[in-house]
């Protein structure tokens, strides 16, 4: 009995990043406490969920049928929920994706149990187990000490980093679940161009009110596409005003995000903007105003108009690349 | 005549939509003395942000059936919430709920809980709710009132149509697109995009204080969750400018790339 189950995310049949930060957190939690790490993997039949025993997994439970291809809740919680009561797990890790922000809460009401949910510290304190996560949008920090057992834990993308740690991996297959569909996935529509999305790509460069007329977000396009793997993200003020869409701000009332580099250009910098992006790695500034508060959170900035600038950042990282 | 089958093939709903005060998103957030919970000396608070899309668009559905629908405000929170709730009610609410309770619950299954209780005795057909609350960021309570009710939901909806006795909707998640069918009744957490919410009209701001507005006292279940600490993000160390215009970009590059290593 104990121990910690991790539930892993796929697309594709491909087990995704966040996956393995889980299976990292779950491990480490589940060493603290002396217990065993349980994988979960749904998906398509064929989902290849072998490499989570890399990661410290003691049993893989996979549930492999094309049914499962997209997000189904009702047969996701019902296998989650059935794993939990069967096995007594201390603690469920699972990555505070769309998927997990989902999930997770169905989990918890189910097992009459707490969640934390968007966890960005884990760790054992005198036995029990104590999470920090960003609240107010990350203007402040709880941390929090969890007195009930078992407890449902979403940890937010980019904040575990993924460890190996051989495990035995034995893989059980579990049969899907003849449950009622409540709710139904029916169809996931791809963007007409594939783009990454601000909350996953390690590179956001973000463009504000400064950019004047939404043609020239164009000008972001072009560095994204030179430093590759970046997303175009924006301030509420451009999508309020319909330049961008909405799945692209960054902000309280938008994705809170940390890449490891993060441009903002010709935005001021919003309180509610800041706590979107405060937590990125490194960020860059280039605003004509130099008393813009976003100065006061970038690690670089460059005074000046970024019609200027950015054409010709954009020209020396393609230099470089090509270099390279 | 024919006005009339028109609206009866609307179905009639009976929708709840469950909001929150919040702290208002420019808020600089102050940490009270006893380092666990937000010193509110000066704080605005305001109707959730994503809690006013899920009244948006209560009220178009309204709209759209005519009649006979009703949409009804619930909050749970302290007294000072009632203003939360006239602000709903401003916006064309028919009536309002207010659970009343001094302290706000960190483990969200106790408010779910707490809600539920009140949604169940009142037989509604959709519930709506904002996909967050933007205090406590827990993207959790609709979601499980849904489980909670035996009910269908779905979390984070940017597109909705109810029809009949179910609805379709779509949700936005990493690299695409969710479409989800459901039926009812059922718990739709609402996200930004999803419609335009109304400002309260000056009549509607009138109107809203004529409106009924119950409190009802909960009892809360017993924490699990206990607060260690409420503290501000640690500061970023401070930056420097490199330069004015476009001349400061080689220095840049080479700061992103041999100090910073990211390039």
């Amino acid at each position: 009995m104990g121990g910690v189950l991790a539930i892993l995310e796929q697309r594709e049949g491909m087990l995704k990043r966040v996956s393995y930060e889980a299976l990292t957190a779950g491990r480490r939690l589940a060493e603290a406490k002396g217990g065993r790490l349980h994988a979960l993997a749904i998906g398509p039949a064929t989902l290849d969920p072998s490499q989570a025993s890399r990661f410290g997994a003691t049993t893989i439970f996979a549930a492999r049928d094309d049914r499962l291809r997209h997000y189904q809740p009702d047969v996701y919680a019902a296998l989650a929920e059935d794993l939990v009561r069967r096995n007594g797990y201390d603690a469920i890790v699972l990555g505070a994706t769309a998927l997990g922000k989902d999930l997770g809460p169905r989990l918890a009401a189910r097992l009459s149990c707490p969640l934390t949910a968007d966890v960005t510290a884990l760790a054992m304190e005198d036995g029990a187990i104590v999470v920090s996560r960003p609240v107010y949008s990350g203007k402040a920090i709880l941390k929090l000490r969890v007195r009930a057992v078992p407890c449902v834990i979403s940890l937010r993308p980019n904040n575990f980093y993924p460890e190996e740690s051989p495990g035995d991996g034995k893989l059980q297959e579990l049969a899907v679940p003849d449950v009622q569909l409540r709710t139904r996935t029916v169809q996931f529509k791809e963007p007409e161009t594939a783009k990454l999305d601000v909350a996953e790509a390690p590179i956001v460069v973000s463009g504000g009110r400064g950019l004047k007329d939404p043609a020239n977000f164009k000008l972001l396009e072009d560095l994204a596409a030179a430093l590759g793997n970046a997303a175009v993200g924006a301030s509420r003020a451009v999508v309020d005003a319909g330049w961008r869409p909405h799945s692209d701000q960054v902000g309280q009332t938008g994705k809170t995000v940390s890449p490891a580099l993060y441009f903002a250009i010709g935005i001021s910098g919003a309180i509610q903007h800041l706590a979107g992006m405060r937590t990125a790695g490194v960020i860059v500034a280039i605003n004509k105003d130099k008393d813009a508060p976003i100065f006061k959170v970038a690690d670089y900035g460059i005074v000046g108009d970024l019609f200027e600038i950015v054409p010709r950042l954009t020209e020396e990282i393609k230099k470089l690349k090509a270099s390279e | 005549m024919r006005r009339e089958r028109l609206r009866a093939e609307v179905r009639r709903v009976k929708i709840a939509v469950c909001v929150k005060r919040v702290p208002d998103t420019e808020t600089r957030i102050k940490i009270a003395p006893d380092g666990k919970s937000i010193d509110e000396a000066g704080v605005k608070f305001v109707l959730n942000p994503y809690d006013e899309f899920a009244v948006e668009e209560a009220l178009r559905l309204k709209e759209r059936a005519g009649e006979g629908t009703e949409v009804t405000a619930i909050a749970l929170g302290p007294e000072a919430a009632q203003e939360t709730l006239r602000t709903a009610l401003a916006m064309g609410v028919d009536r309002a709920v207010l659970l009343t309770t001094s302290r706000q619950p960190m483990d969200p299954l106790i408010t779910a809980r707490v809600l539920s209780a009140e949604l169940r005795s009142g037989g509604y057909d959709l519930v709506l709710c904002g996909k967050l609350a933007i205090d406590d960021y827990n993207h959790a309570v609709g979601t499980m009132m849904g489980e909670l009710l035996g009910a269908a939901s779905v979390s984070g909806v940017s597109r909705l149509e109810i029809e009949g006795n179910g609805g379709r909707a779509e949700r936005e998640v990493e690299g695409g697109i969710e479409v989800v069918e459901f039926s009812l009744p059922a718990v739709v957490t609402t996200d930004k995009g999803l419609n335009e919410p109304r400002y309260p009209s000056l009549k509607g701001i009138m109107q809203a204080k004529k409106k009924p507005l119950e409190t009802k006292p909960v009892e809360l279940e017993e924490e699990t969750l206990e607060v260690l600490e409420l503290a501000l993000p640690p500061e970023r160390k401070p930056g420097r400018i490199l330069g004015e215009g476009p001349d400061a970009v080689p220095a840049l590059i080479e700061a992103l790339r041999n100090e910073a290593k990211v390039l």
